[in-house]
C-alpha cells in the first residue's frame, strides 16, 4: 500500500472502502515500526488504542457517517496533553506525566474519530528549532538522516514526511510548525493566535503559543483546521469570531491578488539559493495574475531580539510550576523545599530550557523590566502596526520560511545566538498574531526542501491556505528519501 | 516615651468573596471541604490549563469598590506575580498590580477614643482582585508538610489603604466598618475565623514635630480584629524603644505570634522577594461599558448607613437602631421579623434584649439558630397582645433557643395561653374585697399604695385567665365605685 497519501486521498480510499481503517492504521504502525527507529520521531506509540480507536471509527464509516477526519491516523506534538496518554514535552521533567485531561483539539479530533497514532517529539518544551534539544527523541530528517528535521515540531513535520502518519498537529510559538514543516518538505499551517484553543497545550510562550496542522497539503491543513478551529469555553484567548470554511478558498484565483515582496526578508543572511526559489515562486504567483507590491518592515532587525525578551519572559513564568511537588520529575535529594525545587529542576530541565528561564527571568527582574520587557513589548506594538499598513496594500506577504535549509545535526547547536538568528523570517507572524502558512517551493542542490510562507491578516486563514494550494497545483513535490 | 511620636497606620486587608465558584475555574469557592476535594487541573496549575475569570467575581470586586465609595477602573489588567512556594502550583499568583479594578476612594469612620466620639476619613488607594493560595498542612509527628489545594484559585480582594490610621483604634474601627460595608454589599461574609478576612499592617512613628513618615515595618497576615489592634499596640511599643534609644527602625516584613502578642521580623528589605509581575497572557484585560457599572451599582443592596436611617425613620432610638444595623445577620433577622409582625419596637426590644444577651452567652449560634424568624416575631406577638405574659415569654423563647419549636405550641402545651375571663375576674375581685376589708377601707380613705397589694392578691388568683392590665382596670374601676 502506498502511504504517501493526503488526509483527502486517505478519506476517499476509507470511504470508498478501498481499504479499512484498521488496515491503514496497521500500515502505518508497521511502517513506525520499520523506520522510526532511524529517523526517531515517536516518543510514544499508542499501538493498541489507535487499532481501536480505527475500529470504532470504521463503525461510523460503514455507518455512511464519516467527518472528514474519521479513521484518519495522526501524530500529535508531545506538548499537546492527550487524557491517559504521556505527555512528556520531550523534558526529564515531564518524563512520567500522563495527563488526567485532553486537550481541546484532542476532543474536537476524538469527536471525529480521528486515530491517534502516537505522540511525537519536539525541542524541550518548544524551545528550539531543531529537535535536538528533546530529552528523548533526536529527530532526523527524513530527506537526509544527517540533518536535522527543524524544530520545534520536528517530530510531528518529520513524521508526516516520512509517511508515519496521516497528518500531524504541532504548536507554533516563533516558527515552530513552519520552518520543520519546510525543512521536511512538507506543509504547515500556524493559525491566527486565537482561532484554536490553546487548552491542554502544556504553555512555552502565552501570548505567541498556538496549535496547528503540519501535513501534505494546504489543503489538508484546511481540513483539519475545520476540525479543530473555534471558540472554547476554556480558553480565555480563544475567539469568538465564527468559524469559516478554511478549504473554501483552494485552488484560488490569484488575479488581481495583492502580494507583498518585504525586501528586508530577503536581505543578508539568507541563503542565495532560498532566496532564488521563493523568488521564483513569487514569479509563478505573477504568472498566475497576482500583483507584487514592494514593501518594507523597518523593524524586523529588532524582532528577534524583542521575541526572544517575550518569549522568554513568559516561558520563566510558564516553567515556574515544574517544582517537583506535584507532578513531574521529583529528586531524590534530601533537605529543605528550596533544595528539593533547585534540584528537581536542575536535574529535569535541559541547557535551552534553563538558558531561557534565566533570559526571562533577567528580563522581568525589577531594574530591568523597562529596558528589556518593556522595550520589547513597545516593539511588539510598532511590528503589528508595521503589517497592518502593509496589508491596508496587500492581501499576502511572501517571505521564505528560512533562511536556510536543513542543517546538519549539531551544526548551530552550540551557537544559541545563531540559532535564534535563524528565527527572523518567522516570528514577526507570532509578534503579530497573524496566521501564515509554510508549503515547499524547491529544492536545493544537495535536494534538500526550500519552503516559502504566505502570511495573511488576522483570522485570513481559508485565503492563505487558498492561495498555497494554487501554488501546490502547479509544483512537483519530491518524497524523501527515507 | 510613646506619647513623643505619632503613630502612622496603612492597611492591606485581604477580603475573601463569597462567589460560589472560584474565581479562574469553576471548582465550589467554599470554606472547608476534605482536602483536595475542591480542585480541578485549573487550579492545581497542571500542564496546559488555562485560566478563565469569572464574571461574578469581578462583578462582586465592583460592587465593594461601590460599597466603600471608591472609583471603578473600566479598564484592569491581571499581572502575574511569581514567586515559589508549595502551597502555589503554578509559581505564581495572578493579580492585579498597574490596572486593578477599583481605584481611590474613602471610607469613613465612627469611633470612640477617651470616651470622645469621634469621626474620620480613611483614603483607599486601590482595591485589586486576585487569587487566594492553598494551605499547607503540617504534620510534625511525620516531619512532612502536605498541601491542601482546596483554596487556591478562591477570589480575594485586596483593599489598600492610605497610612491615614493614627491609632489601633482607628485601624479596628476601619476593618470592621469595612468588613461591614462587604457584608451588606452582599460580596462577602468576612469571617474572620474562616480567614475569609485578614491584614497585611503597616506601621511606623514620627516625631511630633516631624514633616515625613519614619521607616515602617510590615507585620503579614494579622487574622483577627484584636491581633489587629494589638500588633500595632505592640509595634508602637516596639518602636518608639529603638528610637528612644536613638535608634533606627529596619524596613523589614514581621509576623505577629497572637500567642505572646509579639512581632517578630521574617525577613528585611534586602530579601524582599522579586516579584517580577508582568501582565498575564492568558487573560483579556477586563472592561466595563458605562451601563455595565450602572447595572452593578444598581444591584447594590441596603448598606449600613441607609438602614440606620430607616431604622430611625421607624421611630427605633439610635442606641439601638446601631445594634442593629452594626451586625448585619441580626439586622437581615429582624427584617424578617418584620415581614411578619410589623411592630420594630417591640421586635428591637426583644431582639436587642433577650436575644443578643443568648447569643452573647453563647447559647445561640447565631448563623444557624434553632428558631425563624416568624416564630421570633410571632411570639413578640403573642407577648405584645397579651396572649402571653412577658415573663412567660422569655421562658418560652428559652425552649426555642435550646430545641426550637413552635411557640404558640409550647406556650399551650405549658398552659401559659391567657383567656380574659371577666366575669370570673369580677367574682376574684368581690372575693378579695370580702377577704381584705382593711385594705379596701384603707384605699377609701385615700391611701393608693395599698392599689399594688390588692391588685397583687387578684392577679394570683387570676393567673391564666386574664392580663395584669385587664386586672387593673377592673380593679380601678370597682374601686372608684366603692
Amino acid at each position: 500500500m502506498s502511504m504517501d497519501l493526503t488526509v483527502k486521498q486517505l478519506r476517499d480510499g476509507l470511504d470508498s472502502r478501498e481499504f479499512s481503517a484498521r488496515e491503514i492504521t496497521q500500515s502505518y504502525l508497521d511502517r513506525i515500526e520499520k523506520i522510526d527507529g532511524q529517523l526517531e520521531s515517536y516518543i510514544t506509540v499508542t499501538g493498541e488504542k489507535a487499532l481501536a480507536a480505527a475500529d470504532k471509527a470504521q463503525q461510523r464509516i460503514d455507518a455512511g457517517e464519516s467527518a472528514p477526519l474519521t479513521g484518519i491516523p495522526m501524530a500529535i506534538k508531545d506538548n499537546i496533553c492527550t487524557e491517559g496518554v504521556l505527555t512528556t514535552c520531550a523534558s526529564r521533567m515531564l518524563e512520567n506525566f500522563v495527563p488526567p485531561y485532553n486537550a481541546t483539539v484532542m476532543d474536537r479530533l476524538e469527536a471525529q474519530d480521528t486515530v491517534l497514532l502516537g505522540k511525537v517529539s519536539m525541542d524541550e518544551f518548544a524551545m528550539g528549532g531543531s529537535t535536538q534539544t528533546s530529552a528523548f527523541k533526536k529527530t532526523k530528517n527524513p530527506f537526509d538522516l544527517t540533518r536535522v528535521p527543524g524544530g520545534s515540531s520536528g517530530g510531528s513535520a518529520a513524521a508526516v514526511s516520512a509517511d508515519l502518519c496521516g497528518a500531524a498537529l504541532g504548536s507554533d510559538t516563533g516558527g515552530s510548525i513552519r520552518q520543520p514543516a519546510s525543512f521536511c518538505g512538507v506543509t504547515g499551517l500556524k493559525p491566527t493566535y486565537g482561532r484554536v484553543s490553546r487548552y491542554g497545550l502544556v504553555a512555552f510562550a502565552s501570548s505567541f503559543d498556538q496549535i496547528g496542522p503540519i501535513a501534505r497539503s494546504a489543503e489538508d491543513c484546511g481540513i483539519i483546521l475545520n476540525a479543530i478551529a473555534g471558540y472554547d469555553y476554556h480558553d480565555g484567548t480563544a475567539s469568538k469570531l465564527p468559524v469559516e470554511d478554511y478549504t473554501a478558498k483552494l485552488g484560488m484565483d490569484m488575479k488581481g491578488k495583492k502580494i507583498a515582496y518585504v525586501s528586508e526578508f530577503f536581505g543578508e543572511g539568507v541563503d542565495d539559493e532560498v532566496r532564488n526559489s521563493v523568488l521564483a515562486a513569487i514569479d509563478s504567483y505573477k504568472a498566475m495574475g497576482a500583483q507584487v507590491v514592494e514593501c518594507s518592515m523597518p523593524s524586523l532587525k529588532y524582532a528577534i531580539a524583542a521575541y526572544y525578551l517575550i518569549a522568554s519572559a513568559e516561558a520563566s513564568s510558564n516553567l515556574a510550576r515544574y517544582d517537583g511537588i506535584k507532578y513531574g520529575h521529583r529528586s531524590e535529594v534530601e533537605g529543605s523545599y528550596n533544595d528539593l525545587v533547585i534540584a528537581s529542576r536542575s536535574e529535569g530541565f535541559g541547557d535551552e530550557v534553563k538558558r531561557r528561564i534565566l533570559l526571562g527571568n533577567y528580563a522581568l527582574s525589577s531594574g530591568y523590566y523597562d529596558a528589556y520587557y518593556g522595550k520589547a513589548m513597545g516593539l511588539r506594538q510598532r511590528i503589528r502596526e508595521e503589517y497592518a499598513g502593509i496589508f491596508e496594500k496587500c492581501d499576502l506577504i511572501i517571505t521564505p520560511t528560512a533562511p536556510s535549509v536543513a542543517y546538519g545535526i549539531n551544526e548551530n547547536i552550540h551557537d544559541p545566538r545563531k540559532m535564534y538568528q535563524a528565527d527572523f523570517c518567522t516570528v514577526t507572524v507570532n509578534i503579530a498574531s497573524l496566521p501564515a502558512i509554510s508549503t515547499t517551493c524547491g529544492y536545493n542542490a544537495d535536494g534538500m526542501p526550500i519552503g516559502m510562507s504566505i502570511v495573511g491578516n488576522m483570522w485570513k486563514e481559508a485565503d492563505i491556505i487558498g492561495a498555497a494550494d494554487a501554488f501546490e497545483k502547479t509544483f512537483v513535490r519530491r518524497s524523501a528519501a527515507l | 516615651m510613646i506619647s513623643d511620636y505619632i503613630p502612622v497606620i496603612g492597611l492591606e486587608i485581604h477580603c475573601e468573596l463569597s462567589t460560589n465558584s472560584k474565581v479562574f475555574c469553576t471548582c465550589s469557592a467554599e470554606f472547608g471541604g476534605d482536602r483536595n476535594t475542591r480542585c480541578c487541573p485549573v487550579c492545581c496549575g497542571m500542564p496546559g490549563t488555562l485560566p478563565i475569570i469569572n464574571q461574578t467575581a469581578v462583578e462582586y470586586a465592583v460592587r465593594a469598590g461601590y460599597a466603600l465609595n471608591c472609583g471603578i477602573n473600566k479598564f484592569s489588567v491581571f499581572d502575574r506575580k511569581n514567586y515559589f512556594y508549595p502551597d502555589l502550583p503554578k509559581a505564581y499568583q495572578i493579580s492585579e498590580l498597574n490596572f486593578p479594578i477599583v481605584l481611590a476612594g474613602e471610607v469613613p469612620i465612627e469611633y470612640e477614643e477617651n470616651g470622645e466620639k469621634k469621626k474620620k476619613s480613611i483614603r483607599i488607594n486601590h482595591i485589586h482582585l486576585e487569587e487566594d493560595a492553598g494551605k499547607l498542612v503540617h504534620d510534625d509527628l511525620n516531619g512532612v508538610s502536605l498541601c491542601d489545594y482546596n483554596r487556591c484559585g478562591v477570589p480575594l480582594i485586596e483593599i489598600v489603604t492610605e497610612p491615614d490610621m493614627r491609632s489601633p483604634e482607628e485601624a479596628r474601627k476601619l476593618v470592621e466598618t469595612i468588613a461591614l460595608q462587604l457584608q451588606y454589599a452582599g460580596v462577602s461574609d468576612c469571617k474572620m475565623e474562616e480567614g475569609s478576612i485578614r491584614a497585611d499592617v503597616n506601621v511606623s512613628l514620627m516625631r511630633k514635630d516631624a514633616t515625613e513618615f519614619g521607616t515602617r515595618a510590615e507585620i503579614k497576615n494579622v487574622n483577627s480584629l484584636k491581633s489587629i489592634y494589638r500588633t500595632i499596640e505592640y509595634e508602637i511599643k516596639r518602636q518608639a524603644q529603638i528610637l528612644d534609644r536613638g535608634g533606627e527602625v529596619v524596613q523589614e516584613t514581621r509576623r505577629f505570634d497572637a500567642n505572646k502578642g509579639e512581632t517578630k521580623a521574617m525577613r528585611s528589605k534586602e530579601d524582599a522577594h522579586d516579584y517580577k509581575y508582568f501582565p498575564d497572557p492568558d487573560i483579556l484585560q477586563v472592561n466595563f461599558t458605562d451601563e455595565d457599572l450602572e447595572r452593578i451599582k444598581a444591584s447594590l443592596p441596603e448598606m449600613p448607613a441607609q438602614r440606620r436611617e430607616r431604622y430611625l425613620s421607624m421611630g427605633i432610638p439610635e442606641k439601638e437602631a446601631m445594634v442593629i444595623v452594626n451586625d448585619k445577620v441580626i439586622s437581615d433577622f429582624f427584617e424578617d421579623c418584620m415581614k411578619v409582625y410589623n411592630n420594630p419596637k417591640s421586635l428591637v426590644n426583644f431582639i436587642n434584649g433577650e436575644i443578643m444577651r443568648r447569643i452573647n452567652l453563647g447559647e445561640i449560634d447565631k448563623d444557624a439558630p434553632k428558631y425563624t424568624a416568624a416564630q421570633v416575631a410571632h411570639l413578640v406577638e403573642m407577648s405584645e397582645t397579651d396572649k402571653v405574659s412577658k415573663n412567660d415569654a422569655k421562658t418560652i423563647f428559652r425552649e426555642m433557643a435550646e430545641k426550637g419549636g413552635d411557640p404558640e405550641e409550647i406556650a399551650k402545651r405549658e398552659g401559659m395561653i391567657i383567656v380574659v375571663d371577666t366575669t370570673r375576674v369580677h367574682e376574684v375581685i368581690d372575693a378579695v374585697f370580702a377577704a381584705n376589708p382593711g385594705p379596701v377601707e384603707q384605699y377609701k380613705n385615700g391611701d393608693k399604695k395599698v392599689f399594688g397589694f390588692i391588685m397583687g392578691l387578684c392577679n394570683k388568683e387570676l393567673r391564666g385567665s386574664a392580663t395584669p392590665k385587664v386586672v387593673k382596670e377592673e380593679l380601678e374601676k370597682r374601686l372608684a365605685a366603692l
